[in-house]
Order: C-alpha cells, then structure tokens, then sequence
C-alpha cells in the first residue's frame, strides 16, 4: 500500500467540500437577490433565531460581564487600578466577548437546529418534493434563515452588550463597593460608537456563517438518522470554529489600522 | 408511433463514483400511457425518476419531455417543466412544517401563485378523491397513519392537474389491503386526470394493476419491455425470475455490499 494514498485522499475530499461550499455559498447568495421573496419565511426566522435565543444569550451575557468585572478587579488590585473596571468591562463586552459569545450560544441553539430541520427534510426526499412542486429549495429554506440570522444577530448582540454590561454593573456595584453613578458615567465616558459598531458587524457576519454552516450540512446530509445526526454536529463545529476564526480576521480588520 | 413521446430516455448513464447505475437507458413513454418499471432494490429506478426530473443530472445521454430537450435546462424553463409533472414518493415525503391541506395545495400557492382560500378548496376537493374528509384537512402529516399519509401524497400529486405523473414505489411499506386500495386510487384518478405516468416498483401485483405496459431494470440497463399481457410470456429467465419471486436463476443478488 501506498502510504500518500490515504494523505491524497483526505486533501482530495477537503478540496471538493472547499468546492461544495463555495457553491452552495454563491447559489444561497444569489437567490437573495431574486423572486420570489418568502417574507413570511423570513418572519418566522426571526422569531426563532432572534426571538427565542434571547434567554440564552442574555443570561450568558449577565453572567461574562458579572464574571469580567470580577477578574478585571481582582486584576487591576495587584497593580491598584481597580477603578479601571467599568471601562474595561464595556469594551471587553462590546468588542468581543457579547459578539462572540452571542455567536457561540446561538451556534448551539440555531445552527443545530437548521441542520437537523433541513437534514431530516433531505432525507426523508421532502427537499426533492419541494423540487417537483416547482419551488427551488434553496431560496424556501435557505434564504429565509441566512436573512434572518444576518439581520437579527446585530440586535441580539446589542441586547446581550446591554445585559453583559448590566452584570458587570451589578456584581461592581453589590459586592465590589463601585459607586452606582461613578460607574455609569465611567461606562457611558468611555464607550464609542466604533466600539459597539465594530461588535454589531462581527455580529452581522458571524450569524450568516451560523445560517449557512446549518443549512449546507442539513443539505448535504446522507442517510438516515445518523446522517442528521452527524450533519447537526458538524454544523455546530465548523460554524463555531469559523465564528473563532472570523472574530480575529474581523479584529485585525476592523481595529487594526 | 407518429405522436411525439411525452418523455423519451436515450442512452442516459449515470454513476456515483465508480458505482454506475445507469449504463444507458432507453426508454419511450407514449402520452396517456402508464408505464411501470421493475427492478430489484438498487437497480437503478430511483435515479431514473430523479434524472428526468433534474434532480440528478445524467453524465450522458439525453432526456426529452413532449418532444423538447430537458436534460441540461435550469431556471426557468425547468421549473415551467416541472409545471407538467406531479410525484408521489417512497415515503410520501409530506412537508411536517405544514398541515395536511396546505401539502395538497403546495404547487397551487407557491409553484402557481393560487390564492389560499381557492387553492385550499381544491385541496379538499382533491383529498375526497382519495377517500380523505375535509376533517384531515387540518391536521399535521405526522399525526396520520402510513396508508393516509401516502393518499395525501396522491391527493399533493394530482393538485395542480399534471400532465405526467410520477410514482415512486407507491405500495412498499403498505398493508396487502391498503396496497390495493392505493392501487385502485393510482388507476382511478390518472383515468381522471387522463394522465402520462411512470412508475416504478419491485411489487409485481401493483405493476400488473397499474401498467399498461412494463420494463424491467436490470444493471442499468432496460433488459425487457412489453405490454402487461405479455410479461408472463417474456421468455426472457431474467424476468420470469423476478416476477415469480425466485431466489435461484440468471439474477444474482448482491448480498455482499
């Protein structure tokens, strides 16, 4: 045997993935841009991406800003900046840490969802029924979702930066003896509108990547259950692994200079 | 044979890999007729049926729909292709988003642009040619049993008055009795309809009853075709074999994948 074989072919089968991807990623885009448009499609994802991840990431946004404030105090004590707190904990929260949790929760939450929704239609031929009833699958299931998961992760992140903000406020406040009116203008003083924007645009990209990693592993999903099985678990690693990998080419573009 | 074929196949190959599954399929379905093709399991009838439809696309060969090429059409003109046909599938393939008239009225709304109040008349009215109440109407595909949801398909396949109509093992998985009754359905509303349609099945009492005529699939290839009166009489071991159901003879199975 020879021992390249098995290299070649791993390298042969990233190549035609890279390949399916791009693909699907041009169909998906393009269909955006041409009727027929599924606004009520579109409306029901935002109810269920947008929505119904609200719980998941504002608790989790409490609780980083809760525990930020934390580690920043205890931090700042060895050197005696303690008071640094608050501006640290907005910018932490709103540059990168509500984007990027945001993005990981709602990786869980969505793209696990999409995959074994479009999966399960894949391989029970409801994708191909769709086909021979005159309507292109790619512009009822994927469109409505890359749409709605683009427009409604920038609102979920602004939400989420508000509550992670809130969490640093509360534990700072409660139990680290911060002033409650020192620390909102220290807050408000030192945020920019760059800081939050540049968190609302890492937001806005990584919910496509979210949308699309779901529906192209739900699309290309084989078998039965254990096709859908393993399509949703891909679509949860490969989407939460390019938010990681986005979030840093999208910090050194957008900050960078 | 002056009338143009409403779908003629010529030479059409297709392969997965190194696995060929169509290695040139010859195949002429005259307007009104019903053809029903046979095959064992894996021997190529999926893809057939998938191949004229477009959702797989031949690597040779070409594939004609009322005397026009359709073998490399897309858009457009594929879907006003797919305006003509309708499908029953393997597993009724209902949409379990949707209830059970919003199925039957899928190609009316989304493929046709019907209002919904006309298109969920005519659903109702196509679920009572398949024994359905309007009481089913409402309900959700997976609160029915196998026999109903497969009369759902027939009833989302004969909405819009297709010209040809496939189906896709329309009795496996069914009940000897509601097999029959599947059957009668098939006969009764293609008469209705006054339909072309193709057929594929490995269930020789469902091909007696349906076709008018018969091929059978056999490495991929068309190895016999005749009138239904005639396939006791083939002379042909290949399918005295298969419709007698005998383990020994010319067909060897492949047991070992």
């Amino acid at each position: 045997m020879n021992v390249l074989a098995p290299i070649g072919r791993a390298f042969l089968g990233l190549l035609a993935q890279i390949g399916r991807l791009s693909l699907f990623l041009a169909a998906a885009v393009t269909s955006c841009f041409r009727p027929p448009i599924y606004w009520f499609h579109i409306l029901q994802q935002f109810m269920r991406i947008g929505y119904f991840s609200l719980p998941v990431v504002g608790l989790t946004a409490f609780f980083t800003g809760g525990a930020l404030a934390l580690q920043i105090y205890l931090g700042g004590n060895r050197y005696g900046a303690e008071a640094i707190v608050p501006q640290i904990v907005v910018l932490g929260i709103t540059r990168e840490l509500g984007p990027v949790i945001a993005g990981l929760m709602v990786a869980g939450r969505v793209a696990a969802a999409i995959a074994a929704e479009i999966g399960t239609m894949r391989v029970t031929e409801q994708i191909d029924a769709l086909t021979t009833l005159a309507t292109n699958p790619i512009k009822y299931l994927v469109v409505p979702r890359l749409v709605a998961a683009v427009i409604t992760m920038p609102i979920l992140v602004a939400i989420g930066d508000s509550i992670g903000v809130f969490g640093g406020y509360v534990v700072s406040t409660q139990s680290l003896g911060f002033s409650s009116g020192i620390y909102l203008k220290n807050t408000v003083d030192f945020v920019t509108h760059g800081d939050v924007r540049s968190g609302l645009i890492k937001a806005a990209f990584f919910g496509f990547i979210i949308a699309l990693m779901g529906c192209y592993n739900g699309f290309h999903s084989k078998g039965g259950a254990q096709g859908v099985g393993a399509a949703t678990t891909n679509a949860v690693v490969s989407s939460s692994i390019l938010i990681l990998a986005a979030n840093y080419l999208l910090t050194s573009i957008l900050f960078v200079k | 044979m002056a009338a143009t074929p409403k779908i003629e196949l010529r030479g059409v190959k297709k392969r997965f890999g190194p696995k060929v599954v169509l290695d040139g399929i010859d195949l002429v379905i005259n307007p009104g007729e019903s053809l029903v093709v046979i095959g064992g399991s894996g021997t190529g009838k999926s893809v057939t049926i998938k191949c004229v439809l477009g959702i797989l696309r031949p690597d040779a060969g070409q594939i004609f729909v009322d005397g026009e090429e359709v073998t490399h059409i897309g858009g457009r003109r594929r879907d006003a292709m797919l305006r003509k046909f309708g499908m029953l599938f393997q597993g009724a393939a209902l949409f379990d988003s949707l209830t059970v008239w919003e199925n039957v009225a899928f190609g009316l709304i989304q493929g046709r642009g019907m209002a919904r109040g006309k298109a969920k008349d005519i659903a109702i009215a196509k679920l009572a040619k398949v024994g359905l109440g309007a009481e089913v109407a409402g309900l959700s595909p997976s609160e029915l049993s196998g026999g109903m949801q497969k009369r759902v398909g027939l009833a989302r396949a004969i909405a819009a008055d297709p010209e040809i109509i496939f189906f896709d093992e329309p009795t496996t998985g069914l009940d000897p009795i509601m097999a029959d009754i599947i059957n009668d359905l098939i006969v009764d509303t293609v008469k209705d309809v006054g339909a072309t349609t193709l057929s594929i099945t490995h269930d020789m009492v469902s091909a007696r009853k349906i076709a008018d005529r018969i091929a059978m699939l056999y490495k991929g290839k068309i190895i016999w075709h005749g009138p239904t009166k005639d396939i006791d009489a083939s002379g042909n071991p290949y399918v005295d074999q298969f419709i007698h159901g005998r383990a020994e003879g010319p067909i060897k199975m492949e047991v070992k994948a």
